[in-house]
């Protein structure tokens, strides 16, 4: 796997050499052509939404008219409102999840106790549990909360407590967590360090690649997720923007472009997190995370 | 299910992963007392949030689910119990039947044309240099962008008539004009490719993951013994990949069952049904004919396909293994 420069770097065998001109033009006109199919409809968002041009047949890569109206009629349209709505509950449910993970992967990881096995095959039965399958009596649950008989309907809240425990980021970081040395703990104990002490000061900033990890697909998860607040929504100014874009989309007095300034807003933020995070996210998926 | 499965060689999770110190060592003795008191009721303690959530927003659903899909819902009025008659009238609705095709020649598209596409994606993008990994991260982008984002773009670019973006670009090849979603002909079709170029990318990362595993010198050999480039491919390259690509398929396949977010927002199940697939039948008998019965029996029936094909891939890869 070194960089060296043998002839199989790559198992297509293209060539490394320098003077291997016409391998090396080939696979540029392809890569060019890779980037273009799979950025380019992403670009023309970019295009449309900053582009004063209500035809829908009209879309380009650079924008014909520059303008900013479309963002001014989607402000009319509460576009600001429905991205605080996906804020909030990226924000929430992340900060939720994440501990709960963190939480959880330290019992998992650096315990042994009775029903250990249990408490793995309850997380392992949630993944085989996603929302889609029990969507409509979640939605039930949701309007009267067992036991406390509290609704959560229509509130950011309803969206974000069933996102809270996610099988997968626990899993991820179980594994991580099972990795570090046992004597670092021994040793705190011994200088008297309570549980705590223990998991705050000792485990948890070793893990700080694999809370990027879970961090990185957390929020891709809930920026994706679109049945659960449809389902928890009890009026239209509940949606998340992912949400409020097929309504927005609806309307006959909207045009494309301000539908594509909504799409933006709801594309940037899971670009941003990607570029800043992208090691993490793909040391993610190659280390088995899969979303289950 | 399958989530921490390590793909083997490619396992490389941050610097404290390296040295052996995962070996259990016995707590200190002095420490014993504590440990008959505490040590179940604190890690309990810990794991009590992901139970406490698991339990509300994912066990009591599914039992209620299961309840709910023996019953005849009827809201104020009481419900009625009706045995196994949801599962039986759903088993012959015409629609979900329709649906039920829909699905699976959907599922079984979307995962094969993305696993191809991502297959040769990795083959092109292979290697360390700095533009390659720039090329990479691009082409990965729709993997990030929610699918709704992603269905808005895609439903202008089917705009149907002549002038619309995809038109415009087929016809310079003499094509079309065609009307994709529009169209119950090519409405599938169209939807499908979108699931195509959403995925593709993912599943060319864990090829590539692949690929990095692959011994080189049996590239070496190979050319040697005078293999040819797609020679090399078939016999050295993609025998290799096959516990990731088994591990795709499958995953890809049972994800692909309970598809919803990706029809509802670029078709709704249109034009005239011919897109309606397991998950959108069950939203529209739930949410908008109100039969929460029936809706719930159909979920359970997703339940129950997902359940026996994950636990016989499973099965089937162990057996495997054991020999």
């Amino acid at each position: 796997m070194s960089v060296n420069s043998s002839r199989f770097d790559s198992a297509i065998g293209w060539s490394t050499r320098p003077d291997a001109w016409g391998s090396k033009a080939i696979r540029f006109l392809f890569s060019a052509l890779a980037v273009i199919l799979f950025c380019g409809p992403l670009l023309v968002i970019f295009s449309g939404a900053f582009d004063h041009n209500p035809d829908p047949t009209k879309l380009s890569v650079i924008p014909d008219n520059p303008s900013l109206i479309n963002f001014q009629v989607a402000a009319e349209n509460k576009i600001w409102h429905y991205l605080m709505n996906s804020l909030v509950i990226a924000g929430g449910a992340l900060l939720l999840q994440l501990s709960v993970s963190v939480f959880a992967a330290y019992a998992l990881a650096r315990k042994k106790f009775r029903g250990q096995a249990i408490a793995l095959l309850v997380i392992l039965a949630t993944m085989m549990l996603p929302e889609e399958v029990i969507a409509i009596p979640l939605s039930l649950v949701i309007g009267d909360l067992p036991l406390v008989h509290v609704s959560l309907r229509g509130t950011l809240l309803g969206v974000i407590l069933p996102l809270g425990a996610w099988g997968f980021s626990i899993f991820v970081m179980t594994e991580f967590m099972k990795e570090i040395p046992s004597e670092l703990e021994e040793a705190a104990k011994v200088d008297g360090a309570g549980e705590l002490r223990l998991f705050a000061q000792i485990i948890l900033p070793l893990c700080k690649p694999a809370l990027g990890v879970i961090a990185v697909f957390g929020f891709n998860m809930i920026w994706e997720q679109y049945l659960l607040p449809l389902i928890v929504a009890a009026d239209p100014s509940d949606y998340t923007l992912t949400v409020a874009l097929l309504a927005l989309r609806s309307d006959d007095q909207v045009g494309t472009g301000i539908v594509l300034a909504g799409a933006l807003l709801a594309l940037v933020p899971s670009l941003v997190v990607y570029l800043s995070l992208q090691k993490s996210f793909l040391r993610g998926i190659t280390t088995g995370a899969i979303k289950g | 299910m399958t989530a921490v499965q390590s793909l083997g060689d490619t396992r490389d999770v941050g610097s404290t992963a390296s040295g052996g110190g995962a070996v259990e060592t016995h707590p200190v003795r002095r420490r014993r007392r504590r440990r008959l008191t505490g040590a179940t009721f604190i890690p309990w303690l810990f794991l009590l949030p992901a139970v406490l959530i698991f339990l509300v927003f994912k066990f009591i659903p599914m039992a209620e689910g299961i309840r709910l899909s023996l019953f005849e819902v009827r809201p104020f009025l009481g419900d009625i119990f009706v045995g196994f008659k949801n599962y039986a009238t759903i088993l012959q609705d015409e629609k979900f039947l329709t649906a039920s095709w829909h699905t699976l020649v959907l599922a079984g598209g979307q995962t094969v044309g993305a696993m191809v596409i991502g297959f040769f994606l990795a083959l092109l993008l292979e290697g360390h240099t700095k533009s390659l990994w720039f090329v990479r991260s691009a082409v990965f982008l729709p993997v990030v962008a929610a699918t709704a984002v992603i269905g808005e773009i895609w439903r202008l670019f089917f705009y149907p008539a002549p002038e619309g973006f995809l038109n415009e670009l087929i016809s310079w090849v003499g094509l079309g004009p065609w009307e994709y979603i529009h169209s119950t002909d090519t409405s599938l079709v169209s939807v499908m490719f979108v699931g195509i170029w959403k995925h593709a990318p993912y599943d060319m990362v864990l090829i590539l993951a692949g690929l990095a595993g692959i011994d080189r010198q049996q590239y070496e050999a190979a050319a040697i013994d005078g293999a040819s480039t797609p020679q090399r491919i078939w016999n050295v390259t993609l025998p290799a990949l096959r516990p990731v690509i088994t591990i795709l398929l499958t995953l890809a396949a049972i994800r692909g069952l309970r598809v919803f977010t990706e029809v509802y927002v670029l078709t709704g199940g249109g034009p005239a049904g011919s897109t309606d697939v397991w998950m959108t039948r069950v939203y529209t008998t739930a949410f908008e004919q109100s039969e929460a019965g029936l809706a719930s029996a159909g979920s359970v029936l997703l339940f129950l396909v997902t359940l026996v094909l994950t636990v016989s891939v499973q099965w089937y890869r162990r057996r495997k293994e054991a020999r």
